[in-house]
């Protein structure tokens, strides 16, 4: 007991005594034991620093401790806390209550992932997808046992990729893509827009292994340019972006 | 599709208000692309009645020249100029033109690839698809 009350004390540094208050309805839903998802209401305080997650946060330690919620950094850098928040995909402790304009918040979990209980979801085909792309420079062995230990790279060069080097792996683009809403097996954003990061890396040598993994019928020829993973993304990866300079070399307008 | 799986279907391309215009193309293309092949399909079955000689043709024919009939062609005449020029704005960003270059972004992170262009792209589209059916229905209903 003495533990789970350490826990919640370290839940939220900011005590939430304003006297402006929100109503925040979580999404409470456990798939072993529960038919459909359904609201749980809760009348919350808030400064105007104060984030959804610690919202939520406040909630686990005044009202129901069993909330599920998956967070870490609290600084938009681990990407664990992604959900859906009044309808849009966005990081809980990257959006602020004041900015977003409501006297209601609503959180529910990520839209396309399996959930595993209430807003916290499960990122295994995420991370199988960015796994399949081959996420790490590929050079042949008989380099890397050469004598030089760096292989140098302009400043050009670098602003080539560098922007999708951002990506925390949160999964809001894969959950505001339309495609992904549709069909099981397709890639998704994530991965793709990490493909053309190491494509466009001038280090890397593995492009055709790359590119004959990402040109299948799932792959990249299923994106519609919506651009929604775009607006979404919490670091400014701008995914689209890459998706279609990365489509540029299937089609022959990039070498 | 269970609950637990969390897929967002069709319904999440029902409400393309969460996203900007860009979303509201995207919806607006399938939207359209689905009805012109409907016509598609339609057209081959109404062009086959010419096998039933010229009074199966113009009674046929007939169909399409009532108020249902000439709303039914403007709706197709807007299908098909948005789905076209919408159309070569997706294959020229799918090209990577007009999708902007790489760079470190700067909070806010307004994505690159979201730029005027294809937003006047989108709006043109739209707004030719108006005229379009303006001009259609000038014609079909202005004898």
């Amino acid at each position: 007991m003495a533990q789970v009350s350490s826990i919640a004390d370290e839940q939220t540094s900011t005590p939430l005594s304003s006297s402006k208050s929100i109503t925040l309805k979580i999404a409470r839903y456990n798939p072993e034991h529960d038919e459909s998802s359904k609201f749980m209401e809760f009348s919350i305080p808030y400064e105007k620093w104060t984030t959804v997650l610690e919202a939520i946060l406040e909630v686990k330690k005044h009202f129901d401790h069993s909330v599920a919620v998956r967070y870490s950094c609290r600084q938009a850098t681990c990407g664990s806390c992604g959900m859906i928040i009044n309808g849009k995909p966005r990081l809980a402790c990257f959006t602020k209550i004041s900015e977003l304009n409501s006297d209601i918040v609503t959180v529910e979990p990520m839209n396309n992932f399996p959930i595993i209980r209430d807003l916290a979801v499960k990122f295994e085909r995420l991370f199988d997808s960015h796994q399949k792309i081959k996420p790490y420079l590929i050079r042949d062995d008989s380099e890397l046992e050469a004598d030089a230990k760096e292989f140098l790279q302009s400043p050009q060069e670098l602003e080539q990729y560098i922007q999708f080097a951002n990506c925390i792996k949160c999964g809001l683009c894969n959950s505001a893509c339309p495609t992904m809403a549709t069909d099981s097996s397709f890639v998704g954003p994530q991965a793709l827009a990490q493909a053309y990061r190491y494509v466009a890396d001038s280090r890397d040598k593995g492009k055709d292994s790359r590119l004959k993994i990402i040109d299948d019928s799932h792959g990249i020829w299923r994106c519609h340019f919506a651009g929604s993973c775009s607006q979404v993304c919490p670091k400014g990866v701008d995914p689209a972006m890459g998706i279609q300079l990365l489509r540029g070399y299937l089609l022959g307008f990039r070498s | 599709m269970t609950q637990d799986e969390r897929k967002e279907g069709i319904k999440g391309m029902a409400n393309p208000g969460r996203y900007g215009i860009e979303r509201v193309a995207y919806w607006l293309m399938r939207l359209s692309g689905l009805g012109l092949l409907g016509y598609f399909v339609a057209h081959i079955y109404e062009t086959s009645n010419i096998l039933r000689g010229q009074v199966g043709w113009d009674e046929f024919l007939d169909l399409t020249q009532t108020t249902e009939g000439h709303l039914f062609l403007t709706l197709v005449i807007g299908m098909c100029v948005f789905h076209t020029v919408n159309g070569i704005r997706v294959m020229l960003g799918h090209g990577g033109v007009g999708v902007g270059k790489p760079a470190r972004p700067d909070y806010p992170y307004d994505p690159a690839s979201q730029n005027y262009r294809h937003k006047i792209g989108i709006y043109s589209a739209i707004l030719l698809a108006a005229v379009a059916m303006m001009y259609g229905l000038a014609v079909m209903f202005g004898e």
